[in-house]
């Protein structure tokens, strides 16, 4: 996964709310068998509106997505994540996220920031108003900064080191593969085997 | 302090604990389907990693499978090249699939239970959101994406971060003809489709405790839709019961110490959940969706809501979309909503007795003119037991298609989709925008009413007939 520490680029404002991963990438895209080629399916029915914010030429081109409440609520479809990645988006801000979204995003190193509604608000209004606003996220100071303001999230440690690493989760667990090896001679028998 | 069910399952399966990381959590049951798996096996061989433990993991088709002619190749060489996929994937790592065709075929989330394979205090995961099912048994079952199933093939554990507790309880007994369905349809209105976000729901009280299995299934099934990570109800005798003598299930000596074990696994007396939800069950009623997310429903006996009289304006604003969406027109009595298409199925009501439900209404009636009504078992097992009690009959008598078994027209992946604009009543999931194929309009519905539906073409309920 690609390291994240600092992005500055431009914003799209999506002012909808529950954004669920149906819209993000449509079922008809999940049918591929590669992790590639995704980004023309993002909000691909959506964008057959010409007055979709994606289609104005304003926001080509810009790296971080500001959406309402509940961003990708519905199916653990990973594919979300590639096409907004795909696409070229590095951040989405909303107030809040589908948790399956989220921990997703955070395996490929798409960095889900949480901040509150009304800084989402001025956020959006703020890439409304000046559309080539250059916006600051910055993981190592947990820090949104646009324009004269600063606004601070939340993430944990582990999550925030493991992006800024660009660690592979799997690579990490393997390392205590005597720990699994030891929990499963402990499982009680009577456990159902599939094979 | 004691702890909740949800906290002793997880407990149960840490491996390892360290300040400031994830907890590893053990997976005991790893399901597998066609569409989140491709790039997962990709990159473990990218890697060259195996899969840790084949023995703990099954595959089976089911999102994209046609649900007629299954003996000819599937139609759509893309959804044909990822059922293929899936089977070289499995054959080259060793893992059981239940093949299109193959009498133990079906949707992940039915064949699971089906087979005995979930269990109570069991971990489950799937790359699929409504691995929450598998919570109906008291195990912890969470839906992951394609990242974390390549974790859970390679390692058979997943770094996770303990979610929070929450408690909804449903007091009372359910009033004739409302079921599992219109309960969670309710309960989901309530508390929104983020109210459970980083929560394990467990669901509680004498509503609850009087459900059979497959109704547990069905509010389980739809934890996700209130943005819950899991749903998870105790186990008790109506549990075992219905394990016993299944194929996976233990037997013997080996029966009684797990029915032990499971006896244990029910939240202590003096817990404090970090959240908790109260509802009388004599006050619910049939419920359905009008709006484009599963928190956008109602009693059946209400009307289209007015946006207009909604305060907060992110809601007010979500609601005038979906109206729009859903060409709804603010104070239209659900009643007289008319829909084109009843669809019967998904891994929230595709088993057995939703099945007998839909017969039930149907006998002796017919489907209204110009409606389609396609009713898709939850799994091979599913449709044959239905066709033993004869309840294709009843339903290939009404004018209703009897289908083969899959996710079909819940996500619309196979050819099974609504067209623009059409509008189905459904017993699925998901009433999103597109969800049912591009431009559909879905309502969300129990299986009772579905088939009062489609004998009327319009929103109704069995009691209306």
């Amino acid at each position: 996964m690609e390291a994240f520490t600092t992005y500055t680029g431009r914003a799209v404002p999506l002012r909808r709310s529950n954004v669920d991963t149906d819209q993000i990438i449509p079922a008809v895209w999940l049918k591929q068998v590669s992790r590639t080629g995704f980004d023309k399916g993002l909000f691909s029915a959506w964008r057959e509106d010409p007055g979709f914010v994606l289609n104005k030429p304003q926001y080509q081109g810009a790296g971080i997505l500001v959406a309402g409440p509940d961003f990708g609520t519905g199916s653990s479809r990973e594919h979300a994540v590639w096409a907004l990645q795909q696409y070229g988006f590095r951040v989405v801000i909303a107030p809040r996220f589908g948790d399956i979204f989220r921990n997703n995003s955070t395996k490929m190193g798409l960095l889900p920031v949480i901040l509150t509604g009304d800084q989402v608000e001025a956020l959006q209004s703020a890439a409304e108003k000046d559309p080539a606003l250059e916006i600051t996220v910055d993981l190592d100071k947990r820090e949104v900064r646009w324009g004269a303001d600063t606004a601070s999230f939340e993430i944990d440690d582990y999550t925030r080191w493991r992006l800024m690493e660009g660690l592979d989760d799997i690579g990490l667990t393997l390392r205590h593969g005597d720990a699994i090896t030891a929990f499963e001679a402990d499982r009680p028998a009577w456990l159902p085997a599939t094979v | 302090m004691g702890r909740t069910l949800a906290e002793k399952v997880y407990d149960a399966h840490v491996v390892r604990r360290a300040e400031g990381e994830p907890d590893l959590l053990y997976i005991d049951l790893h399901l597998v389907h066609e569409v989140t798996s491709p790039q997962a096996f990709d990159g473990l061989r990218m890697a060259g990693r195996q899969v840790r433990r084949p023995d703990l993991t099954i595959a089976t088709e089911d999102h994209n499978v046609p649900t007629t002619d299954l003996l000819k190749p599937i139609a759509d060489p893309v959804s044909r090249t990822q059922v293929e996929t899936l089977r070289k994937n499995c054959s080259d790592f060793g893992i059981r699939l239940h093949p299109m065709g193959d009498d133990g075929q079906g949707i992940v989330h039915v064949i699971g239970p089906q087979l005995g394979l979930t269990q109570p205090g069991m971990t489950v995961v799937c790359g699929d959101s409504h691995t929450s099912t598998h919570g109906a048994f008291g195990a912890l079952a969470f839906g992951i994406g394609t990242s974390e199933v390549e974790h859970v093939l390679a390692t058979q554990t997943l770094p996770q971060i303990q979610p929070k507790t929450m408690a909804v309880t449903v007091n009372g007994g359910l009033p004739e003809g409302v079921t599992a369905k219109d309960l969670i349809l309710a309960i989901i209105a309530k508390i929104g489709t983020g109210g459970g976000q980083g929560h394990i729901i467990e669901y509680r009280g004498e509503a609850i405790r009087s459900l059979s299995m497959e109704g547990r299934m069905t509010v389980c099934n739809m934890s996700i839709e209130a943005g819950a990570r899991a749903g998870m109800i105790a186990p008790d005798e109506t549990t075992f019961d219905y394990l016993k003598g299944r194929p996976n299930a233990p037997q013997g000596a080996d029966w009684d110490k797990a029915v032990e074990y499971w006896t244990s696994l029910r939240t202590d007396d003096d817990v404090v959940f970090d959240t908790e939800v109260v509802i009388d069950a004599a006050e619910l009623t049939p419920f359905v969706t009008w709006g484009t997310n599963p928190g956008q429903g109602l009693p059946l006996g209400e009307t289209v809501p007015d946006p207009a009289a909604i305060d907060d304006p992110v809601k007010r604003q979500n609601a005038e979309r979906a109206l729009e969406y859903m060409g709804l027109t603010a104070g239209t009595p659900l009643r007289d909503i008319e829909v084109d298409t009843v669809f019967v199925g998904s891994c929230t009501n595709g088993r057995i007795e939703d099945l007998r439900a839909v017969a039930g209404v149907l006998e002796g009636r017919k489907v209204a003119d110009g409606v389609r009504m396609l009713v898709v078992p939850g799994s091979m097992k599913v449709k044959q037991q239905a066709e033993q009690e004869g309840l294709d009959q009843v339903i290939s008598a009404s004018g209703a298609e009897w289908r083969e078994a899959g996710c079909s027209m819940c996500l619309a992946m196979n050819p099974d989709k609504l067209t623009p604009g059409e509008r189905s009543a459904s017993t699925s999931n998901r009433n999103f925008e597109g969800r049912q194929g591009p431009g559909g309009r879905t309502h969300l519905v129990s299986p009772a009413v579905a088939a009062a539906t489609a004998v009327t073409g319009r929103l109704a309920a069995p009691a209306d007939l």
